[in-house]
């Protein structure tokens, strides 16, 4: 049975709620104005006004990553769109699932320089995993339900749907689909079974075996972050992580060897380096993960699980691939393992090398006087936020890095940062749109001074939203990651990464109706960290820290796992031309 | 130049291989298709295009491309993400099939070069569509080496321009891909 004839804007917010949509995050503008009223008169779908549609994207994704569910946007078309893209690109690289509906203009104007027009579809083609152009109301229903179902199925990404705003005008009927069988879109959920069970034979007599894991894991709920530690203890594996899966496997357990790549620590990337036997599940051989190609782990077999098989090979080739979703991929591993009686291989060997790998203690640093290390500032953060179990985003650089390094996370949900397209300015609205989907939780955005001033009019969101998040900027007036980078490479040439004409964030915060807080000397950091965690109204902290700290352990540009820096006395100040070159 | 990066795969063999996409006849879907090859920065030597399905909803794009073989791989797994696409089909991996281009030739000339011309054209099985006493137009159909072969003989008997239709494949035998 079909239902009344609708509007086109009514049609949206029906089957946005219908989809289970409660929250989305956006900004009006002329082509989203019918969509806008259909808003007002409503009650189920809370809209967040953010400042900028930069904000909006982030924003969802900080709600999607941290519950699992999709993130929605709503913008305008022209630069509304155009706003959005650097978000639709990093939740691509990232694999955020969100839903983007942005406005354009009236069918019989596209392609006419109309005001505010501007080619979203073909823009976004290649930054989104999927996009629409609507032109006829009756496909709004259906084209809407799709997008949720491609964004959250398979590799999550980002579905950018473009609605005229005479299709959002007109009048159709619609029905809330039953189930949706896409003709051609049916990514596989379950893996090979006679590929994982080549997979468990390799893992059984494997000698010194890694799991090297990824978002995936996270992506694929929390049942496969419970299954990955069955599958660890039944294999006794060392586990490692990129950026992306931090939280997934619990950075207290003590087979967990802490991030690997450019900046992890040193036992990971030993580990990955020497290992015979390497499980990759849900990662993608990133080239901060993996440095320099011809040098990334030369002696061992590979197995890849991955929901996307275009990962297959990209870079690094592999023994076994297994295209499926992880979690249940690693379901059937730890199955097949207990069916077949498996023992893992002794590795006391493997595991007395890791221990002394580890024993080289690669993340230390030394907090002495005044002065704030930043570890210091962010290890003081962690001990007294951890036993509330606190969701943490970053915005990008060396705070992040050192976030990663220096916060631990036990569970999967908890750690929101933009890895894949590396983009300053997410933290602060991930921390809202976080804030927004665990209004009771705890909710940080470690940040730089730099990278904070890229978003920072969303401080005015968290006020009008009474969101009590908590911003801890690592303040050491430099753009630090770049600023290391020409310290190693340019011989300390600090072309433009001075953060000059700083504001006073303090003074900011209160403009914006949060509270303030300043932390210049070691003696007032604990003091200060209390006082953020006191107020329950939205805080900024401005940390000030050593301003000349460099992030280590780490593998320079164009080299491999084994030919880490641990400290700033092996830093040479030039490369060749050729490493240069490289990212 | 020494600076220059090393490309991902620098000691592996290139390959040509044909490729055979059926995907969904909607706007935009050739802009996905030649906007992830340069994305990507994957070759095309040639590329074609239309509907093949009685309802007009499914078209055929043929792909030929060159590149080491994991390249072709990941163009093969790239391209099979994109939603609308139905399939990817590597013909020069599936086994034999037929290969064939459409070319039109105009060659302009009087005296013996003109019959010369219309002689080469009777050998290659090249087929006058257009005639002035000046000039003619030629059809030629087959491989791309036997159509590059008639060009380059055409040069040399007054060869004036040239339109070609790029690949269009299909696998031997009954069987559908």
């Amino acid at each position: 049975m079909q239902g009344r004839e609708q509007s086109g804007a009514e049609i949206i917010v029906r089957a946005l709620v219908d989809l289970g949509v409660d929250t989305i995050f956006g900004y009006p503008g002329g082509a989203v104005l019918p969509i806008y009223d259909a808003l007002f008169r409503q009650k189920q779908i809370q809209h967040v006004l953010v400042r900028h549609e930069a904000g909006a994207v982030h924003a969802a994704e900080g709600y999607a990553r941290s519950t699992g569910k999709p993130g929605v946007v709503l913008v305008t078309s022209g630069p509304g769109a155009t706003n959005a893209v650097t978000g639709i690109a990093d939740a691509l690289l990232d694999s955020i699932p969100l839903v983007v509906l942005t406005g354009q203009v009236a069918t019989h104007l596209i392609g006419s320089d109309a005001f505010q027009e501007c080619d979203t579809v073909g823009i976004t083609r290649h930054c989104s995993k999927h996009n629409y152009l609507v032109k006829e109301t009756s496909r709004l229903g259906p084209v809407i339900h799709e997008a949720f179902h491609i964004a959250t199925t398979g590799r999550p990404g980002p579905v950018v749907v473009d609605i005229p705003k005479d299709v959002q005008v007109a009048t159709a009927r619609y029905e809330k689909p039953a189930r949706i069988e896409h003709k051609t879109y049916r990514p596989r959920v379950k893996g090979d079974l006679a590929a994982i069970e080549a997979a468990v034979e390799m893992l059984a007599v494997a000698e010194r075996p890694i799991l090297y894991i990824g978002g995936g894991i996270i992506n694929s709920g929390p049942g496969a972050s419970q299954l990955l530690k069955d599958l660890a203890r039944l294999t006794k594996a060392p586990v490692t992580s990129t950026l992306m899966g931090l939280g997934a496997f619990p950075a207290s357990d003590p087979q967990f060897l802490g991030m690997l790549g450019m900046h992890g620590t040193y036992e990971a990337n030993l580990a990955m380096n020497q290992c015979d036997l390497m499980l990759c599940l849900g990662a993608r051989f990133d080239d901060r993960v993996t440095g320099r190609l011809d040098g990334f782990s030369p002696h061992s077999r590979k197995i890849h699980v991955d929901i996307d098989p275009s990962s297959f090979n990209k870079t690094v080739r592999v023994d076994l691939c297994i295209e499926g979703d992880v979690g249940h991929v690693i379901e059937d591993m730890v199955k097949l393992w207990r069916a077949r009686g498996h023992q893992a291989q002794p590795q006391d060997d493997w595991w007395a090398r890791i221990k002394g790998w580890r024993a080289r203690n690669s993340l230390a640093f030394t907090q002495e006087g005044a002065k704030i290390q930043p570890q210091h500032a962010v290890r003081k953060l962690w001990e007294a936020t951890h036993k509330l179990n606190p969701i943490i985003t970053t915005e990008v650089g060396q705070h992040q890095m050192w976030a990663a390094q220096h916060f631990d996370f036990e569970k999967p949900n908890k750690w929101l940062t933009s890895g894949g397209l590396g983009t300053m300015g997410y933290g602060l609205p991930a921390a809202i749109g976080a804030q927004l989907g665990n209004p009771k939780s705890l909710v940080i955005d470690i940040a730089g001074e730099a990278s904070i001033q890229m978003n920072i009019q969303e401080l005015g969101t968290a006020t009008q939203y009474d969101l009590p998040v908590k911003v801890f900027v690592l303040n050491n007036e430099y753009m630090g990651m770049v600023r290391q980078w020409q310290d190693l490479t340019y011989e300390g040439r600090h072309s433009h990464s001075y953060s000059d004409s700083l504001p006073d964030f303090v003074k900011l915060a209160e403009a914006y109706g949060w509270k303030g807080i300043r932390i210049e000397t070691a003696d007032q950091l604990e003091q200060g960290i209390a006082d953020m965690l006191a107020h329950d109204g939205p805080v900024f902290v401005d940390c000030h820290v050593e301003q000349h700290a460099n992030c280590f352990p780490m593998i320079p540009s164009g080299a491999t796992h084994t030919e880490m820096l641990l400290g700033p006395d092996q830093v040479a100040g030039k490369v060749d031309k050729s490493a240069e070159a490289l990212v | 130049m020494a600076a220059r990066a090393k490309s991902l795969f620098p000691a592996e063999p290139v390959e040509r291989h044909t490729l055979s996409i059926l995907v969904d006849n909607e706007a935009g879907v050739l802009g996905r298709i030649t906007g992830l090859f340069s994305a990507r920065g994957y070759n095309i030597e040639s590329l074609t295009v239309a509907d093949v399905t009685q309802d007009e909803s499914v078209s055929r794009i043929t792909i030929v491309t060159s590149g080491p073989r994991r390249v072709i791989d990941q163009i093969r797994a790239q391209l099979d993400r994109l939603v609308p696409v139905h399939s990817v089909t590597d013909l020069s991996e599936l086994g034999p099939f037929v290969e064939r281009e459409l070319a039109l030739v105009k060659v302009a000339g009087v005296g013996e070069k003109r019959v010369e011309a219309l002689r080469l054209a009777d050998i290659f099985r090249a087929r006058p569509v257009d005639t002035t006493t000046q000039s003619f137009v030629f059809e030629i159909s087959g491989s791309t080496q036997k159509v590059d072969q008639f060009i380059e003989l055409m040069r040399e008997v007054g060869l004036v321009e040239v339109a070609r239709g790029g690949v269009v494949a299909l696998s031997r035998g009954a069987a559908a891909h």
